[in-house]
């Protein structure tokens, strides 16, 4: 028998907990050729702005051992060319599509809230107060417990679509920050966004990257990841949603181990586009061989 | 598209230089000259990232003593530059890799009755000769390669046995003339007719020729080399600077996906910190 792979983030029912992570898999389109973006359980969005945005200086990302380090500065098309360009190819898609957006104040966030909330097209809505560069690219909502709250509750007033809030792990206390959001109205929270890195050219004896610093996301990234998202959702009631080096249906199950609902697939599908619908196909073999019926018994079913 | 493809050679042509034979699929023998591929060079996590590679031919060959037919083969020329392309000198026949392309968009190589003007420094010359090779069939054909020494020049007399007339400069002047291929081309620039410059190299090599062109009033297309994660314009790691780039005003183009190859004209080629040099 087929097991049941739809998991619910707020009130969104996603067909497989598979979703792919913001700013790596552009709108969405552009990887149509390379897999059936029906079979994904969610599409997350890049990482909108009220304006469009330029972004960082080049060179904006160097490959490091195991892993990536990208410093592109939120580049993006802005709310309006979304709306215009990109929104009517989600009619012709079935699959959740959720949209990534940051601000520099309170009230931007607010505004795109509002903006999103009017989109039929867009399920939900994944806030970024943890983007870490751009100086004002919703860091400094990302690391203080009661700014990330004063955001949530400003976009919580905005839209009655599920909200959820992408984590940064530059923290001290990630559970702070996921209490925080959670006691503001956020439905759900995304673990982990980049880690603050950066590499170094002997040669030039200069940064690699023109920010000097830039975000260490693919697999060197797991292990921080999987016990941040243990951490958090022991903590908080609503759903968590595993990032973070995920290249394998393996992964991804042991983020649900970890106590994730879902999971976002980030730097994998620029080394391979068709690797979400991979691990969906892979997640579902797995569940059959085991003869597991429902997804939902793995979350959180981590052993201590 | 994505497809498994087998290594069928790979020679060292030049120290640290070498090229690839290996296999396609039959929809592949399709692709433009100047486009590229993302080849992912082993399974494993080290190196991550799949690398970038332009297509320095394809075609089809009949597999003798068997009745398999015929098979479409493409060819890259790569330079050892890191633990990436290491790996890729250390494959032989019968491997196997992963690649995604043909990528973005190519050479337009235009009225046919023009002569064409290839410019190419070092590994440069890769994607130069899949396009001279689509140009000698119905134009004239000049070649301008450019190196630090004779070891960097590759490939010429494939590119003369094409009937591509060929002209050399090196840093050390151990091949053709001492100097810059720039001042080469400049010099024979004056005598070509109706022509339009195809040039692939470094950025301080492009952005010469770019300069000449614009002296000239000749069109001029650039393929550009950049740092990119994926290859098909998600990631934003390749952009380069438009024309009408200001720091109030962006204009970052993917070389990816609106690139590689561009009109010289639709590039910031400022001198100093603000263009792409």
């Amino acid at each position: 028998m087929k097991p049941n792979l739809t998991v619910e983030i707020g009130s969104i029912l996603l067909k497989n907990p598979v979703m792919t992570a913001s700013g790596t898999f552009g709108y969405g389109q552009e990887f149509a050729d390379y897999l059936d973006l029906n079979c994904l359980g969610g599409i997350i969005t890049k990482g909108l702005s009220l304006k469009p945005r330029a972004g960082n200086p080049t060179p904006r990302i160097v490959e490091t051992c195991g892993g990536m380090l990208n410093a592109i500065g939120l580049q993006n098309v802005g709310i309006d060319e979304f709306i215009e360009k990109k929104v009517p190819y989600y009619r012709t898609i079935d699959t959740r599509v959720i949209a990534n957006f940051f601000g520099t104040t309170v009230e931007e966030y607010a505004e795109l809230a509002g903006r999103l909330d009017a989109i039929p097209e867009v399920a939900g809505m994944e806030v970024n107060i943890s983007c870490p560069n751009v100086k004002q690219g919703g860091i400094v909502f990302g690391t203080d417990p009661a700014a990330a709250a004063a955001v949530v509750t400003a976009v919580r007033e905005r839209t009655t679509k599920p909200v959820i809030v992408k984590l940064s792990p530059n923290v001290t206390d990630i559970v702070a920050m996921a209490l925080a959001c959670q006691e503001a109205g956020a439905d759900a929270l995304s673990v982990i966004n980049t880690i603050t890195a950066m590499a170094i050219d002997l040669k030039t004896r200069r940064p690699v990257l023109a920010n000097i610093t830039g975000g260490l996301s693919g697999p060197a990234i797991k292990p921080i990841a999987l016990r941040m998202v243990w951490q958090v959702s022991r903590a908080v009631k609503i759903p968590v949603i595993g990032i973070g080096g995920i290249m394998t249906a393996t992964d991804a199950l042991e983020f649900l181990l970890a106590g994730a609902t879902a999971v976002q697939v980030g730097t994998a599908s620029f080394l391979d586009p068709g690797t979400a619908g991979r691990i969906v196909q892979e997640m579902e073999e797995y569940l059959v061989s085991e003869g597991i019926s429902d997804v939902r018994e793995l979350i959180g079913a981590l052993k201590v | 598209m994505q497809f498994k493809s087998l290594v069928i050679s790979n020679v060292e042509l030049s120290p640290g230089y070498w090229r690839m034979r290996m296999t396609a699929p039959p929809p592949f023998a399709g692709s433009r000259p100047g486009q590229f591929l993302m080849i992912k060079v082993t399974e494993g996590a080290d190196p991550l990232l799949r690398r970038p590679f332009g297509i320095f031919d394809t075609g089809t060959f009949v597999t003798q003593f068997t009745d398999c037919g015929s098979q479409t083969f493409l060819e890259i020329l790569y330079k050892v530059v890191g633990k990436g392309t290491a790996m890729l000198a250390a494959l032989h026949d019968g491997d196997r890799l992963d690649i995604l392309g043909p990528l973005g968009r190519g050479f337009t190589p235009g009225d046919p009755a023009g002569e064409k003007i290839l410019v190419g420094g070092g590994i440069g010359l890769a994607p130069l000769y899949f396009l001279a090779r689509e140009l000698v069939g119905t134009s004239r054909v000049r070649l301008f390669a450019g190196g630090r020494s004779r070891e960097d020049i590759l490939c010429i007399t494939e590119f003369e046995r094409l009937g591509v007339e060929t002209y050399v400069a090196t840093d050390d002047g151990s091949l053709g003339d001492r100097g810059f291929v720039t001042q080469v081309l400049e010099k024979h620039l004056l005598s070509a007719k109706d022509a339009t410059i195809f040039a692939c190299g470094p950025m301080p090599m492009l952005q010469a020729t770019a300069e000449i062109a614009r002296r000239h009033n000749v069109p001029c297309q650039v393929s550009l080399e950049a740092f990119m994660a994926c290859g098909m314009g998600a990631c934003l790691g390749c952009v380069v600077k438009g024309k009408e780039h200001r720091d109030d005003h962006p204009d970052y183009r993917c070389v990816c996906k609106e690139g590689p190859v561009f009109d010289h004209c639709d590039l910031l080629w400022e001198k100093g910190e603000g263009g792409n040099s």
